[in-house]
């Protein structure tokens, strides 16, 4: 299981996370299922962060916002197959906040560290299971 | 009527793979009921216990959320589109 990001949406992604720093940024991840279980991202969407009492460590991305991608996703003949927010001087680890707060089952959650303005890492997590066993797991990024 | 609803990934699994269902229904509320009827295993991933929508689950008719419009007994009509979209949300 990989989840497959061309190098320049690669890039485009970590570039929010240094734009938005201190505050962390948010976006959505478009593409495709494949039947290997693989998911293969077609567009990366910049969201805003509708977190204006805590943008240094929280994220929000209004589900007005989600309806569109969502619908324009399907309209293109692809979906939502993941998520995008980065841990300003943090590690690219998830938080107990990022997995109670994670729905999306199947799909990806990409988190880029931004230390002192400066992309450094960034890991791939795959939210599994129903709501009350709901965990992520280590997922291969590949950038293609 | 006939109207579309919009199932986002997490939750085809439980709704026959299926990404558009059509429902029969005059509002909102009868549309979620036809959808669980359809589709029974969707149910306690919409509804919390007391069959209220689970808090981080989002329902727009069109565009607008159903919470600000009349809920349940918002009415719907032949071209319009129901989306149901779980929150995205975290940090560190």
């Amino acid at each position: 299981m990989a989840l497959k990001i061309p190098v320049e949406l690669y890039e485009q992604v970590r570039q929010h996370g240094e734009a938005t720093y201190p505050h962390e940024c948010c976006g959505v991840l478009v593409g495709e299922f494949e039947e290997s279980g693989e998911k293969a991202v077609k567009a990366a969407v910049q969201c805003g962060n509708t977190r204006t009492d805590s943008l240094a460590n929280r994220y929000h991305i209004s589900p007005s916002e989600l309806v569109r991608i969502q619908r324009d996703a399907m309209l293109a003949g692809h979906d939502i197959v993941g998520f995008y927010h980065s841990h300003p001087d943090h590690p690219a680890r998830w938080s107990a906040t990022d997995l109670e707060e994670a729905h999306w089952t199947g799909c990806s959650y990409v988190i880029t560290s931004v230390e002192k303005g400066q992309a450094v890492l960034t890991n791939s997590f795959l939210l599994l299971d129903q709501e009350e066993a709901k965990h992520f797991e280590d997922e291969l990024l590949e950038v293609i | 009527m006939s109207i579309k609803v919009l199932i986002p990934t997490p939750l085809r699994p439980y709704a026959g793979k299926q990404s558009i269902i059509e429902v029969i229904a005059q509002t909102v509320g009868e549309a979620l009921s036809d959808l669980v009827t359809k589709h029974p295993d969707l149910r306690k991933h919409l509804f919390s216990e007391d069959g209220k929508l689970r808090s981080f689950v989002n329902v727009y008719l069109n565009d607008e959320d159903i919470r600000y419009l009349s809920k349940d007994a918002t009415p719907v009509k032949e071209t319009d589109t129901i989306t149901i979209v779980p929150s995205v949300a975290g940090g560190r």
